[in-house]
């Protein structure tokens, strides 16, 4: 095992699948990012205007209103009741990400995340330490206090300095100097605390976690028997503390990664060589049994490492 | 076992009050930075205007999302999203300044119809009624129609043209015998369209400049009435006043009975009858 485990992260998937098989969702996951910048940029840029607006509010095909929940709620709480083309954008978003998994909007859609796990990347081959590493909890308190400033002050708070909006309304309608925020971000992520942002603090992660709670769409973890304990999935899960009671659990216990943090990025799918993970819905009940009980300091001892 | 247990709970709860005491503080401060930044970014700069049917600007904040469907579906390319640092108004929030690109009041008002929120008022129906701001000649000292030439541009430009802006007359007092054609806009009927100011034809800055109302008017004071006014008595049918009827002790020479001045001017004989 401690030969292995010198093996860069994903190594021996690759090896065994191919770089493409051991890549897969991560490409897609690229792929969905930029088909949803692309769809935006394509009216400004080409001139089809199939999609306009952005990721806050906007209108397909002259038809399908989509908005953000997030922002309609910030604007309720701060006093204005939106008009029903709102209401109904919000509804339908609200819905989709309820049944696929709240936080498939940070890993398919939201445009910071390449950026996140861009500094992601850079911390890891500059070898940095953790840095600040806030409670579990504090991305809800980020969110109430959200809430309680739109309520506040009449407005919709976050939208002020949401990098988010502030990068993808700031490529398709003009950037002015709000990539400093991006840059902001991508500094925090870097040097202050790793995966900070997106891992701790961002509210529109924490209302779409708590949006896709009870979500059907689910990453499973039906062959844990056959784990290894390289922890190459804990290594590339931006959201780590989700893996071990499903992995880790014994007979009696699910399979199904059912914490709202899970991003439904596939990712640990893609880096396990024993081919331990898949996507699969919540309602899945194939018995997974659990692995043989080992002696208890070499998980603990392996999970100290990849943290 | 059972002892250790009531210990443990009561570290439980002493570790739920100390996160939860750290996060009030923490969101308390955090609170108040972005409630400091948020009243920063509300100051709205006196030459950016809101589309037409714009909420007042408390309530836009709480109304816009920023998502720029307005912006599309302008056909004049008018208005604009706010850049950080770029843009006076708040980031992200659409506007548009009169002497790059005025409104053109468009019929079918279709930044009004593209707006999902109700940020853009859908009661406004007729753009006639738009309150985008109101003109007003500020540099007089400039402005060529009130140096006494005729310029009229600003008042030919206007799609309110004779409503929302006139041209009155006055005595030149510069040269003794001629009229000045001071364009007069009335608030009333003015837009805010900001074509007049747009189409100024003095290098620079324009002498008339579409303010917000609430820089460009004041308040009625409400103790003067207006006497003038249709349908708005001095007093209010409290005394009755008398009425100035033809007849003896007027001075009207026509009516029966009147004084006759014992002088008579040359050629008013007969004026009387
Ligand atoms: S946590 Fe926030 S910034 Fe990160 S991907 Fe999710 S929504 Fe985007
Ligand atoms: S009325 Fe027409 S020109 Fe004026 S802002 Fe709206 S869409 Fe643009
Ligand atoms: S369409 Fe409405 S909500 Fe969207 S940017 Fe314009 S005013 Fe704001
Ligand atoms: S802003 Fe100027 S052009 Fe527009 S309605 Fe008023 S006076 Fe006329």
């Amino acid at each position: 095992m401690s030969g292995k485990t010198k093996l860069p992260v994903g190594q021996e998937a690759i090896e065994k699948f191919g770089w493409l098989r051991a890549h897969r969702f991560l490409l897609l996951r690229r792929a969905s990012q930029l088909l949803f910048l692309g769809l935006f940029l394509m009216g400004p840029w080409f001139g089809i205007w199939w999609v306009k607006g952005n990721l806050s509010g906007s209108l397909t095909f002259d038809i399908l209103p989509l908005t953000d929940p997030f922002i309609t709620i910030q604007s309720m709480v701060a006093g204005h009741w939106p008009e029903l083309t709102a209401l109904i954008g919000a509804i339908i978003v609200g819905v989709a990400y309820a049944l696929i998994g709240g936080r498939v909007y940070c890993s398919w859609v939201c445009p910071i995340n390449p950026v996140t796990d861009g500094a992601h990347w850079l911390h890891e081959k500059l070898g940095m330490p953790k840095g600040w590493q806030p409670k579990r909890g504090t991305r809800y308190w980020v969110l109430a206090m959200v809430l309680a400033v739109s309520a506040l002050t009449g407005t919709i708070a976050w939208e002020f300095v949401n990098p988010i909006s502030m990068l993808h309304r700031g490529l398709i309608f003009g950037m002015g100097f709000a990539w400093a925020f991006v840059l902001s971000v991508f500094v925090f992520d870097l040097f202050i605390s790793r995966r900070g942002w997106c891992g701790h603090l961002c509210p529109v992660g924490a209302f779409y976690g708590l949006l896709g709670s009870k979500s059907v769409l689910r990453v499973s973890a039906p062959k844990r028997s056959e784990c290894d304990d390289c922890m190459d999935c804990f290594a590339v899960c931006p959201e780590m503390h989700v893996i071990a009671p499903a992995l880790r659990g014994q007979d009696g216990d699910t399979p199904l990664i059912l914490s709202p943090d899970c991003t439904n990025c596939g990712r640990c799918i893609d880096v396990c060589a024993m081919d331990v993970f898949r996507f699969t819905h919540r309602f899945d009940d194939t018995p997974a049994p659990g692995r043989e009980t080992r002696t208890r300091t070499q998980p603990a001892s392996g999970a100290s490492r990849a943290a | 076992m059972s002892a250790s247990k009531p210990k443990a709970k009561s570290m439980d709860r002493r570790r739920f009050l100390q996160d939860s005491a750290r996060g009030i503080a923490g969101c308390a401060v955090a609170g108040m930075g972005l409630s400091h930044l948020i009243s920063d970014a509300r100051a709205l700069p006196a030459q950016a205007l809101r589309p037409p049917g714009a909420l007042e600007e408390d309530e836009f904040l709480a109304a816009c999302i920023r998502c720029g469907l307005c912006v599309r579906d302008c056909p004049y390319d008018t208005l604009k999203l706010a850049e950080l640092g770029e843009d006076g108004p708040a980031t992200g929030t659409p506007f548009f300044t009169a002497r790059d690109v005025p409104c053109e009041m468009c019929e079918d008002i279709p930044c009004v119809a593209a707006c999902p929120t109700g940020a853009l008022d859908k009661s406004l129906d007729n753009i006639d009624d738009a309150k985008m701001g109101v003109a007003v000649l500020i540099d007089e000292e400039n402005c060529l129609n009130a140096l006494g030439l005729r310029c009229d541009v600003c008042y030919r430009v206007c799609p309110v043209i004779d409503a929302a802006i006139t041209l009155e007359l006055a005595h030149n007092e510069r040269s003794g015998h001629h009229a000045i054609f001071m364009p007069t806009v009335h608030a009333d009927k003015c837009t805010g369209c900001g074509k007049c100011e747009k189409s100024c034809v003095l290098p620079g800055e324009s002498a008339i400049k579409v303010l917000p109302m609430r820089i460009a008017r004041a308040e009625a004071a409400e103790h003067y009435k207006l006497g003038w006014e249709d349908r708005n008595p001095l007093v209010d049918e409290l005394i009755d006043l008398p009425d100035r009827l033809p007849g003896p002790g007027t001075d009207n020479l026509a009516a029966p009975g009147g004084f006759e001045p014992s002088f008579k001017l040359p050629g008013t004989e007969g004026a009387g009858q």
